[in-house]
């Protein structure tokens, strides 16, 4: 890695980080609701949930549509606060946290891999894993961590300068996992990670996050509807209505 | 900086629509710019005629007065002060110098050439006070001889002891007058002065005056003494009109304050124009990527990084703008000027070299620039801080 933290907004998360409530969770929902308001009445996203994410877990959230998996994900990745309950992230109660500190989280702690891959469509392959670096350090030269990681995602070189219209779906996932992965995150987050790949790319994708989970010690939380997806889990968690079952 | 290598990008992209806002700058700053230089090209090209200072109090004949429907030129012409209202105006003068003054136009012969010209009859001792010669001697009392204007001398090639002819009678030029300007008093530059004894004798006419001029030694008397002349004159009805050249100069602020208010007006508006069209692409360019907002928020962006974001883009389409229209407004400020100046003294030698296009100007250049980025800021500002205050979930689930 080259660069340091930016700022010092950062250390102090990382300070309190080090003590969690019960040493092992690294993601740990008590009691959490989640109401979404809208005109025709609200909607219960989250009903009462309580769950324990340890270091190293690899986890499948399963469910019908509607049923609040996504929202579960979201709620992890600080893109969303619950309405009611505790949510503590590495050790910190994220309802107590600032839009910054949220964002440093997602920025150093968290990395977001979605259905859609998401990748910035006028940067190329190398300056969308670039972005979260750039964002980090503020510096633009750190390439060599980004070749890096391109590489370890059996990525070639002529691709790098690519735009993603360019890209197969596959590539593009890759890609993004490799964005996802340059700020060196604890926590991975999938929203269907497979949803639009066929299923030979498809399982080479879920090869490729078992073995982060396996080697670097991810932690891994994937939001999918597929049985044979869900099965490179450790464990599966199922939801229905906003509950946990 | 990533963020505005993002933005040119994004600008670079959209280029029709980043070409069109550009342009609306560009006219926004060309005109507010150019208007501000040709507003002070005007300014410029009066001050340079304009020798006042306010230390002169005027008195004319109140044109009603002089008998006789007023819209007939010539009873204008016949209006007179007569010897009488002379003496009534020294005694409020005081101490001041009081300047009667004998005026007509007559046909003037210069060898081939002839014209009309005013002929300006003053005590000999007055001359030499108010006019200064820049070529030949003074006018003696006694003796027989004129002094032409600047412009008049210029325009006929006439310098001292050449001769010139009017009233039937051949005179010698012993002077040429320096250029004076456009003056509340007399305007000599295209005249001949003679004496009042030479203008009297030579077109045989009561002592009367077409104007009388107070020159005030103490600036702060000047109303007092305006007041007493009035008190005296006026009594009855309205023989005199008395105007001092702090009006001249005051009217003359007050038209200059207000061309330049209606031309940066004509230039603010185009500006308000361009400002809309930024507003508009901006907020586009917001809601198009709405979604992209909602990923650089889960990657780690922040509301400030994604608000200077948009910023930087509106910044940069001023900056584009501003910069071309700046330097365009150089060529047409000065080209406007030209023009304007060129129509505004058509026909005249009235400020031929009067630079017109003078370094104040640089500052409507600088003030346009600075004007065209400020407004591109602002109206990026408002598309810019919506979509830095959506949460990441709203701005991801937005397609």
């Amino acid at each position: 890695m080259c660069g340091s933290d930016r700022g010092d907004r950062l250390v102090f998360l990382e300070k309190e980080m080090s003590t969690s409530p019960d040493g092992e969770a690294i993601i740990q929902f008590q009691d959490v609701t989640k109401i979404y308001p809208l005109p025709g009445g609200d909607v219960v996203a989250l009903d009462h949930v309580s769950l324990d994410i340890f270091y190293g877990d690899f986890i499948a959230i399963m469910g019908p549509s509607g049923s609040g998996k996504s929202t579960l994900l979201n709620l992890m990745g600080c893109l969303d606060t619950p309405t009611s309950g505790r949510l503590f992230i590495k050790g910190r109660d994220v309802s107590s946290m600032s839009d910054e500190e949220l964002t440093g989280l997602r920025r150093d702690h968290i990395g977001f891999i979605f259905q859609q891959f998401n990748l910035i469509p006028l940067l190329s392959a190398l300056e969308n894993v670039q972005y979260p670096l750039i964002l980090k350090t503020g510096e633009r030269t750190c390439t060599a961590r980004c070749v890096e990681v391109l590489k370890s995602m059996d990525l070639e070189e002529p691709l790098y300068s690519h735009k993603p219209s360019e890209l197969s779906g596959g590539q593009q996932q890759r890609v993004a996992i490799a964005r996802s992965l340059v700020n060196d995150p604890e926590i991975l987050l999938a929203d269907e990670p497979t949803g639009n790949l066929d299923t030979k790319t498809g399982s080479s994708i879920m090869a490729l996050l078992k073995d982060l989970n396996e080697q670097e010690k991810k932690t891994i939380i994937m939001v999918t509807h597929d049985p044979n997806v869900a099965r490179f889990a450790h464990r599966t968690i199922r939801i229905v209505d906003g509950k946990i079952i | 900086m990533i963020f505005l290598d993002l933005a040119l990008k994004n600008l670079k992209v959209h280029w029709l629509r980043s070409f069109l806002a550009i342009l609306g700058i560009i006219i926004g700053v060309l005109a507010i710019a150019s208007m501000g230089i040709l507003g002070h090209s005007i300014s410029l090209l009066v001050a340079n005629v304009i020798s006042d200072v306010g230390d002169t109090v005027i008195v004319t004949p109140h044109v009603a007065a002089g008998g006789g429907f007023v819209g007939d030129p010539r009873v204008m012409v016949n209006a007179r002060i007569p010897e009488s209202d002379l003496d009534v105006i020294r005694k409020a003068a005081g101490q001041n110098r009081v300047i009667p003054i004998l005026q007509r136009a007559e046909e003037v012969t210069f060898g081939d050439d002839s014209g009309y010209v005013t002929i300006l009859g003053l005590p000999a001792d007055e001359i030499t006070f108010l006019l200064k010669i820049e070529d030949g001697q003074p006018l003696r009392e006694n003796a027989p001889g004129c002094l032409v204007g600047h412009l008049l001398a210029r325009e006929f090639r006439l310098n001292a002891g050449s001769r010139v002819s009017f009233g039937n009678q051949s005179i010698r030029i012993s002077g040429v007058m320096e250029e004076r300007g456009l003056a509340a008093d007399i305007n000599p530059d295209y005249a001949i002065v003679v004496t009042d004894r030479v203008f009297l004798d030579m077109f045989v006419q009561e002592k009367e005056y077409n104007q009388v001029i107070v020159k005030i030694s103490d600036i702060s008397q000047i109303d007092q003494v305006k007041e007493g002349i009035d008190r005296q004159l006026n009594r009855k009805e309205t023989m005199v009109d008395i105007t001092d050249s702090r009006d001249l100069l005051r009217q003359y602020d007050e038209i200059y304050d207000q061309i330049m208010t209606f031309l940066l007006g004509i230039g603010a508006i185009s500006l308000v124009v361009a400002a809309v069209s930024i507003l508009n692409v901006m907020i586009i360019s917001v809601t198009e990527r709405i979604h992209e907002v909602g990923i650089l928020r889960s990657i780690g962006a922040s509301r400030r990084e994604i608000l200077w974001m948009f910023l930087i883009e509106a910044i940069t389409l001023g900056i584009i703008g501003s910069g071309i229209g700046g330097v365009l407004s150089i060529v047409g400020g000065y080209f406007i000027s030209q023009v304007a100046i060129g129509v505004m003294t058509a026909g005249t030698t009235f400020g031929e070299n009067a630079s017109v296009f003078g370094p104040g100007s640089m500052i409507f250049i600088v003030g346009g620039i600075l004007f065209g980025v400020i407004v591109s800021m602002l109206s990026g500002l408002y598309p810019a801080w919506q979509a830095s205050r959506m949460t990441p979930i709203e701005a991801l689930r937005h397609e």
